[in-house]
């Protein structure tokens, strides 16, 4: 599927019951030069709106909702080694986590993309 | 996630935390070349007497530095404390070239509080005179000298914590070397009416680019320096926070400044916390208000700043912990979201001062 979007900068891609989430363009682009990421463990159970990982900018802590409830089956590893791949890659490589859903219907909440750049540009 | 703004209220200005570099090119670039600062929102001021030694000694009673022994042109570095030797704000003073007269540079955030302060306590015949009418841009890093000297070749010849007029492609400025980076460089006080002139002049040299108020946090907090409403309140002493360089001899055992009683006595007893420079171990900032425990799990201090040190390559802290943890070397743990990260007192500063001595 086409990727979905929530009004607090996450993306979400699901595949087969899976949801692949990240955080928007947009939203690395005010957060500036990305220096840590704290990812959930893996089997967390997490609920829609809660918070799920930590993004460090040099200035400021940010926390990362999941737009959907599910478990975390995933996590990307890479942002660990390399937490600036969310400043050259957000909406594709840098994805944080994969969840699997509890409440696919959670999906029909969120936007599509141009929706949401409307809401980010005005 | 939430988004903040770039542009950032700061002491009643609207200022860029960043450019479009973004902040760690901006520190980079500070470190390697030179980075431009406007710092206009600072409080510049003149203080005049009939002769230098009125204005100096009156200084004198408001700071614990020596102010009688600047030579003209010179410029220390000190603090206003409250009578309880808690710190209202840090300041820099420089013996005006003009006889009787100190040019005083405080911070944004207060300085409405220390004009307040100064106009209470300065004895009749010493006039202050807030000078509005002035902008303040600051060039610093290793190219900083290099740039500025195709403008105005005098400039090479100031010597680090001093001033001179000089003119700057036809704009009179009065320029330090001094700063706020660990870096040499210039703080260049212009008129309003010229700075856009001068910053518009200063950027048109590649070795030169603008830097906001995300990198001139990062590159003064790995220089190990103070900033006010962080590592300074009206709670903290100059001795606590490892300030005792900047009161000169003299004034130690002499006193005679508001707040010197309990200087003096901590300049004799010790203190019981102290500044100190914090390396977390892992990849995870501790930011101001982390809670710092020792390896047993006792509250031992707080962080007052902390991020992401880019020449560092990793993070890096100032705060205060108890005397007896604050050695170099002691293994600490910051409260990070719930969790203990290990990390250590090291000495400051993170990235070592460069200044042209």
């Amino acid at each position: 599927m086409t990727a979905k979007y929530s009004k607090d900068h996450e993306w979400v891609i699901v595949d087969n019951g899976i949801a692949t989430i990240g955080i928007t363009n947009h939203a690395q682009e005010q957060l500036g030069d990305v220096v840590f990421i704290e990812l959930p463990a893996i089997g967390k159970k997490v609920a829609a709106h809660e918070q799920a990982a930590v993004v460090e900018s040099v200035k400021a802590a940010s926390e990362v909702y999941v737009p959907v409830s599910g478990e975390v089956v995933e996590v990307n590893k890479e942002l660990e080694g390399d937490p600036a791949l969310v400043n050259r890659d957000a909406e594709s490589g840098a994805w944080f986590m994969k969840v699997k859903l509890s409440n696919p219907a959670e999906l029909d909440e969120l936007m599509d993309k141009a929706a949401y750049d409307k809401l980010v540009n005005g | 996630m939430k988004l903040g703004a770039r542009m950032v209220p700061f002491a009643g200005y609207d200022m860029p935390v960043q450019y479009p570099a973004g902040i760690i090119a901006e520190h980079n670039w500070t470190r390697q070349s030179a980075g431009l600062f406007d710092v206009s929102h600072m409080g510049q001021c003149l203080l005049e007497a009939a002769d230098f030694e009125t204005v100096a000694k009156a200084m004198e009673a408001l700071v614990p530095a020596d102010v009688l022994s600047l030579k003209p042109h010179q410029q220390r570095y000190s603090q206003f404390l409250n009578e309880q030797g808690g710190t209202l704000d840090d300041l820099m003073i420089t013996r005006h070239v003009k006889d009787g007269t100190l040019y005083v540079v405080v911070n944004a955030g207060r300085k409405e509080h220390d004009y307040g302060w100064m106009q209470q306590h300065l004895p009749a015949g010493v006039k202050l005179t807030r000078r509005d009418d002035l902008s303040l841009v600051a060039l610093q890093g290793p190219k900083a000298e290099e740039a500025l000297a195709k403008l105005a070749p005098a400039v090479k010849d100031i010597a680090f914590m001093h001033y001179a007029d000089v003119e700057i492609g036809g704009i009179k400025a009065q320029v330090s070397r001094s700063g706020y980076t660990g870096e040499d460089g210039f703080e260049i006080s212009v008129s309003n009416a010229d700075a856009p002139k001068l910053w518009d002049l200063l950027l048109s040299d590649p070795l030169v680019k603008p830097v906001g108020l995300g990198a001139r946090d990062s590159l003064r907090l790995e220089g190990g320096l103070c900033l006010y409403g962080h590592e300074l309140d009206e709670a903290i002493s100059p001795v606590e926070a490892d300030l005792v360089w900047s009161i000169q001899k003299r004034r130690r055992p002499e006193g005679g400044f508001i707040g010197a009683a309990r200087v003096q006595k901590e300049l004799t007893q010790g203190t019981a916390r102290k500044r100190v420079g914090i390396r977390p171990e892992g990849r995870a900032p501790a930011r101001d208000g982390t809670v710092v425990t020792d390896a047993s799990g006792r509250e031992i201090g707080k962080v007052t700043s902390g991020g992401f040190g880019p020449s560092v390559g990793g993070p890096v802290a100032m705060g205060y912990v108890d005397t007896a943890s604050a050695t170099p070397g002691t293994k600490i743990n910051l409260i990070v979201r719930g969790q203990p990260l290990p990390a250590e007192i090291v000495t400051l500063p993170f990235i070592p001062n460069r200044f042209k001595r």
